[in-house]
């Protein structure tokens, strides 16, 4: 088993306040000074130096700027890196049995034999040094992997890092919903939805667990198909 | 290998249809029942159902790919890829099958599109049907169905406008539909705005608008087994989740609380049947060819893996074949049941007539926020103007047509996010692209069709020869894709969606690219049809009109793949209408004399 890995951020850098417990729960810290205390999270998948490349790859998907908050805040790398280690990274719901086909064509979906873990671990060899890169640089360097099945992944992820539930690890005080104004799982919409017509009606968010009061186990936790 | 005590009738699949069958069987007859369904009861899951990752991405609702997945190719001539994460089909897997998860629009089929052909012939002669089309009458009519339609909508609890009662046409409801013999149950569900903008828009050009009818509740209703579900409360939450509050019609909201309290009825979860056996074959072998000569033969009960792992015979009397439209086929194929179809020749009838609906959706970028994760499944304004063969084909290059609509379902952040008027140019990532989605995250409305995919000899069912589930059985071969009717087509609604968009007011409308080869990835319906057509004689179908099957007396096949043909309109509501009228088939004729109904 390899060494555990941590992914040290300043809270500044992640909103300031998702921090991670040794058993792996999400807790609420509210720094004193944001800008000093340093965060240390406990990764699952990624070492230390993938974390940090997919975290810079991620802000340049979604940016942080005058638009609103982005990746960084919403702790998208966090997210990703709680689903590779999950069935979904390893292709636990997948049809893999030979053989594969890799240059299908499109419309016959992703054909290759390589699970969501083993394509970042791969594919963020070329990548080293990554996060170390000029912004500028960054967006070049991405540009020119635009068209491979990493990108196509850190992209997907990055949303979902964006606007998942935030029991999923990402979308840190639902700040990915508050962005685009989606409430969250609301259970009754009943007395509003023939009201409000052309303007926008955007009530406060609730995560999964404050709308059903209780606690979720998400997927990536346990195998829960059968 | 074990083998069980016998049962009268063995049900394989726990869907809306084999529940159907269950409980109706069990009503009416002292017969005693085993459902056999491969997925668990997943009831206790439900409680984080609005979570759109785990349930709408991860799709914790749908059949696992890793067990079970068919392989498609677009002809005869290339070799089949696996179909290796579910994407432009949805299949449903556990308690209540597809049904949990499903959209719950509820439209019966129109008229003429149980005698497609006959229908198409005397209106525009034999040359304008399509090349290698495969047309055939179903054998039963609308007005036969008519009946089915209206105990199903009562028994699910239908909300709908009625547009042709008795014949009589009523203006707010769809005037183009079939008569229907009764009012919907219920009132329409609440319209949003983006919908109500679609009425505006139709209206204006001269279309004829109504709200959509759905299997979810407008207010409390009770069915007539005295089974209460409350009105729904337009969370969002719909498609590919189940309901919070039994509000959608579901198998385990409207037929289960029934279905528990049957004493003659026993549910078994986890139990992945794997042959259908029957006296043509040898009880064990799984490989045994099958004798087209010998006819007649009689299904004496099914083997299944069950819940520790075992594989065993429960033996049966009669066994009824109800799960989704691949599994059907795919069961069939593997117990050798039936003659396959041969694309060469002509011959035989397993596997024949695969259909997909067509569906596809425009982009209206609109100048106000639509609030749209209010919404719920079924919910919203369409036209049937352009449907099946409302207006005139003389002058089009394409036969049929379909439905086009502004629903409004509910969306979440995962699913929508990222759409941007193609006219700024943007790469699909950074600074300006997440601006500019974020600008229209709420203002960008779908204008949507569902139509008619005809059936084509080249477009059927067999076993692949290369791969194989974790079982070592051969996966289903799905032989699909489309011809010029449904490209031209396309073409045809692209155009009427686009102008209606901007009747909405959209500044900018993004068209559908149009339709190449068949896509795995794109979400089209998980409306597959065909494969266990149902005729009017054995040389054209693989089962009779009650769809009992030709060659073995004690056995049915329920759901969509008896279809012959596609409609624009989800299946469901014919599904469980035919499923009504070969429960009266059974209970009627077949228990009080077993043998051919036709």
């Amino acid at each position: 088993m390899r060494r555990r890995q941590f992914l040290f951020l300043s809270a500044a850098s992640i909103g300031g306040v998702l921090v991670y417990t040794l058993d792996r729960r999400a807790s609420r810290m509210f720094a004193q000074d944001k800008s000093t205390q340093t965060l240390k999270i406990p990764l699952r998948f990624f070492t230390e130096e993938e974390a940090l490349i997919v975290a810079a790859a991620a802000s340049r998907i979604f940016p942080s700027d005058d638009s609103g908050p982005g990746a960084k805040e919403a702790g998208a790398v966090i997210y990703i890196d709680r689903q590779l280690a999950g069935p979904y990274g390893r292709d636990r719901y997948r049809y893999t049995q030979g053989p594969f086909d890799e240059t299908a064509a499109r419309e016959f979906g992703y054909q290759g034999k390589e699970t969501p873990s083993q394509t970042y671990r791969e594919g963020l060899k070329t990548l080293k040094g990554f996060d170390k890169l000029s912004v500028e640089e960054q967006d070049k360097k991405l540009q020119q992997i635009e068209n491979t099945h990493l990108f196509a992944l850190l992209r997907q992820n990055t949303i979902e890092g964006m606007f998942s539930d935030p029991v999923h690890g990402g979308n840190a005080d639902m700040i990915g919903w508050q962005l685009v104004g989606f409430p969250g799982p609301r259970m009754s919409n009943y007395a509003e939805v023939d009201k409000h017509f052309g303007e926008a009606f955007r009530p406060k968010p609730i995560s999964l667990e404050q709308s059903i009061g209780r606690k979720v186990r998400p997927s990536e936790d346990e195998d829960r198909k059968a | 290998m074990k083998t069980l005590p016998s049962t009268d009738v063995l049900i394989i699949g726990g869907g809306w249809t084999g529940l159907l069958m269950a409980k109706e069987l069990s009503a009416r007859t002292p017969v005693s029942i085993v459902v056999l369904e491969r997925g668990r009861d997943r009831r206790p899951d439900y409680i984080s159902g609005m979570d759109e990752l785990d349930f709408f991405v991860r799709m914790h609702m749908m059949q696992d790919p890793s067990r079970e997945t068919p392989t498609l190719r677009h002809n005869d001539n290339e070799r089949a890829l696996p179909i290796r994460q579910y994407g432009a089909f949805l299949p449903g897997s556990g308690v209540g099958g597809t049904g949990e998860h499903w959209g719950a629009v509820y439209p019966r089929l129109l008229p003429d599109c149980f005698e497609l052909h006959s229908q198409t012939v005397a209106r525009y002669g034999e040359k304008k049907l399509p090349q290698d089309q495969s047309m055939q009458d179903w054998g039963v009519t609308y007005d036969e169905m008519e009946p089915y339609y209206a105990r199903s909508e009562r028994e699910v609890g239908v909300s709908g406008k009625a547009g042709n009662l008795k014949g009589k046409k009523i203006e707010g409801g769809n005037i183009f539909e079939g008569w229907r013999s009764e009012e919907y149950p219920m009132p329409p569900t609440i319209t949003p705005y983006l919908s109500e903008l679609f009425r505006g828009a139709a209206k204006s050009l001269g279309y004829h608008p109504y709200n959509n009818a759905t299997a979810v509740t407008s207010q409390d209703y009770t069915n007539p087994d005295g089974v209460t579900r409350p009105a729904c409360a337009v969370c969002g939450f719909c498609e590919r989740t189940p309901c919070m509050i039994g509000a959608k019609a579901q198998p385990t909201t409207v037929l289960m609380p029934v279905l528990q309290k049957r004493k003659s009825v026993t549910l078994r979860t986890s139990a992945t049947v794997r042959r259908i056996v029957h006296d043509t074959s040898h009880d064990t072998s799984h490989d045994t060819p099958h004798d087209p000569a010998q006819k007649g033969g009689k299904a004496r009960g099914v083997t299944y893996i069950d819940e520790s792992g075992e594989e065993v015979f429960q033996p049966a009397d009669l066994v009824i074949l109800s799960s989704y439209t691949l599994s059907n086929n795919h069961l069939l194929f593997l117990s050798g049941i039936g003659t396959p179809y041969d694309p060469a020749t002509g011959k035989g009838t397993l596997g024949k007539n695969l259909t997909h609906q067509v569906a596809f959706g425009v982009q209206a970028f609109l100048p106000k926020p639509l609030n749209k994760f209010m919404g719920a499944g079924g919910t919203g304004v369409r036209i049937a103007d352009f449907d099946a063969d409302v207006f005139d084909h003389s002058n089009l290059p394409f036969i049929r047509g379909g439905m086009i609509g502004a629903m409004s379902v509910g969306t979440q952040p995962l699913s929508t996010f990222g759409n941007v008027p193609r006219s700024m140019k943007l790469p699909r990532w950074g600074a300006e692209w997440k601006k500019a989605a974020i600008d229209y995250f709420d203002r960008t409305g779908v204008v949507s069709f569902s139509g008619e995919q005809i059936p084509y000899k080249g477009n059927h069912f067999d076993l692949d020869p290369t791969y194989k589930n974790p079982l070592g059985d051969p996966l289903l071969r799905m032989t699909v894709n489309w011809r010029e009717n449904e490209r031209k087509m396309v073409e045809f609604m692209n155009e009427k969606m686009v102008e209606l968009g901007h009747a909405m007011g959209a500044k900018e409308v993004t068209p559908f690219p149009g339709y190449a080869d068949y896509d795995v990835t794109r979400y089209q319906s998980t409306h597959i049809q065909g494969g266990t057509m149902m005729a009017t004689s054995p040389d054209r179908g693989v089962v009779n009109t009650y769809t009992q099957h030709w060659d073995i007396s004690n056995l049915f096949v329920l759901g969509a793949s008896t279809f012959p043909n596609s409609g624009s309109s989800n299946p469901t509501p014919t599904i469980l209408a035919l499923t009504y009228r070969t429960a009266d088939a059974i209970v009627e004729k077949y228990l009080k004399k077993p043998g051919m109904l036709a």
